[in-house]
């Protein structure tokens, strides 16, 4: 009962969070630096490893495909394959992943430490409320981040596939192939759906780490529990989610 | 309010004062404070005094609507605190113990932090505020620096400053000279009470600095196990009956009989 109850709690804090900070979108012009400066910590410091990740992600999808479709003589589709499942899945949800762990850890932490050294109760009695200099700008940012990753990741693993297509020796797919492949079977609509997935998760990892972040009582050792509590919901959050979202967007 | 205040672009300020009425706290069904009810009149500089976990703390931050009370009410200026908009509508600051600097900034922009974000200054009268509330306190050489760079009585004194760039009508000090060095203690005391002189700020002081109380206090209480003792003057406080207060002001140090080794030990 008592379970339940916390999950409950949890969800309509995350809900009350939501809805404050949107409240506070006409300030949002009054602060463009703190908007920039987010976006360069979510947005550039997150593209190296979504860079890495998503190369290698589309190369062992590659790999795989080839070594199954060999048998059938099958190559020319490793293109389509890969193409499809980076844009419709993989490279939302391992971006959404990567931001879990790079960009979602670190929001928590930060704004646990503020929460736990009073920082926090410091803005309350200086009527600045912590939901539009805390919270707003990181949600704003991660919007408008999201699609530029995830399109990034996209590209980058559809090239990792291309290099391992051509180059390994069982598979020996011609680059023009893989890319017709490419080319014939993802429509525009694929990556829509997949950008559209990445928007949602990415918006609710951060959202879930500034809530937890901001619910941290107590001291040093709640920090760290506050970082793993927001990693781990955020990651189950994900992949439950991804369900519910990818049969929803089917149905349109 | 003086003449030279108005020619150096003061923000008019009034004087307000605050009534808690039955004030009860309890934290998991522990009581920590009961049913306190006191008054600071406007301009006042009302000093609690208590020793460590009477409870001073925990009143403070309801004074300052950061926490809800279990029971009773809290009244700044005829407007009830637990009202969200209360708070928009006073100026109140609030002298977080241990400082409550924001470590991602420098202590110039920890100042500026509050005119900055309700845009009450341009960029020159916001500096010059700043450096002279850093100047007050001489801090002027700090400005540049971080919050994780400063000592421990450094960071409470650029709390203190945060609070003066605000121009508040009523300021909390939650321990304003604990940790500091005793000359360094005497100018926050004077600090405090010069703010009344010259712009009749009302002051609420959690303490057991006895100078602080006796000196520049017009009424102190005293607040011991979440049981309001005494509210009086301080040359009344002085002359208590009380044996509780007696010794909280003067403890005798009897080394031959000492007081954790008595029976009825219980602070």
């Amino acid at each position: 009962m008592k379970q339940i109850n916390n999950i409950l709690e949890h969800f309509g804090g995350v809900l009350i969070l939501c809805v404050r900070s949107f409240a506070y979108l006409p300030s949002l012009p009054l602060q463009w630096r703190r908007l920039i400066e987010q976006c360069f910590l979510i947005g550039y410091t997150t593209f190296p490893i979504v860079a890495i990740l998503s190369f290698f992600i589309g190369s062992v999808l590659a790999l795989q495909a080839g070594y199954s479709l060999q048998a059938v003589a099958g190559q020319d589709f490793i293109g389509a394959l890969v193409g499809l499942s980076l844009a419709r899945e993989l490279a939302p949800v391992m971006t959404a992943i990567l931001l879990a762990g790079r960009v979602g850890s670190a929001i928590s932490a930060e704004l646990a430490t503020m929460k736990v050294y009073q920082e926090v109760d410091a803005l309350v009695t200086m009527n600045i409320p912590p939901e539009r200099i805390l919270v707003l700008p990181r949600l704003v940012a991660i919007l408008l981040m999201m699609p530029v990753l995830t399109i990034s990741a996209n590209l980058i693993g559809w090239l990792g596939g291309a290099i391992i297509a051509q180059n390994i020796e069982f598979i020996q797919l011609d680059q023009r192939i893989y890319f017709q492949g490419i080319q014939n079977f993802v429509k525009f609509r694929d990556i829509l759906d997949g950008l559209i997935k990445a928007e949602i998760f990415g918006f609710f990892v951060i959202l879930v780490s500034c809530h937890v972040g901001l619910r941290t009582t107590g001291g040093p050792r709640e920090i760290g529990a506050s970082v793993t509590r927001a990693v781990v919901i955020s990651l189950i959050l994900i992949l439950v989610l991804d369900y519910f979202v990818t049969s929803a967007l089917m149905k349109f | 309010m003086n003449q030279n205040a108005v020619e150096n672009g003061e923000r008019q300020r009034s004087s307000i004062g605050l009534k808690i009425e039955n004030f009860s706290k309890s934290y998991d069904l522990v009581p920590v404070l009961n049913n306190i009810s006191l008054e600071v009149n406007p301009g006042e500089i009302f000093v609690i005094m208590g020793p460590s976990g009477s409870g001073k703390s925990v009143l403070l931050k309801h004074v300052a609507g950061l926490e809800t009370p279990t029971n009773g009410r809290i009244i700044i200026d005829g407007k009830d605190i637990a009202q969200p908009r209360t708070r928009r509508e006073l100026s109140m600051a609030l002298v977080f113990q241990a400082g409550a600097l924001f470590n991602s900034m420098s202590v110039f922009d920890n100042l500026a932090l509050y005119p900055r974000e309700h845009r009450l200054y341009d960029r020159a009268t916001l500096r010059q505020k700043v450096m002279r509330a850093l100047e007050t306190l001489s801090l002027q050489d700090a400005a540049k620096k971080h919050p994780s760079q400063l000592s421990g009585g450094m960071r409470k004194r650029v709390a203190i400053a945060r609070a003066l760039v605000m121009e508040p009508e009523l300021i909390l000090y939650d321990e304003p000279t604990s940790e500091l060095d005793p000359t360094m203690a005497a100018t926050i005391i004077e600090v405090i009470a010069d703010l009344r002189e010259e712009f009749g700020v009302t002051s609420l002081v959690v303490s057991h600095d006895r100078d602080l109380a006796l000196t520049i206090a017009d009424r102190v209480a005293i607040l011991m196990h979440g049981d309001l003792l005494e509210v009086d003057t301080p040359a009344n406080i002085k002359r208590s009956e009380n044996p509780k207060v007696k010794d909280f002001l003067n403890p005798v140090i009897d080394i031959k009989n000492p007081r954790f080794k008595k029976k009825d030990y219980s602070s």
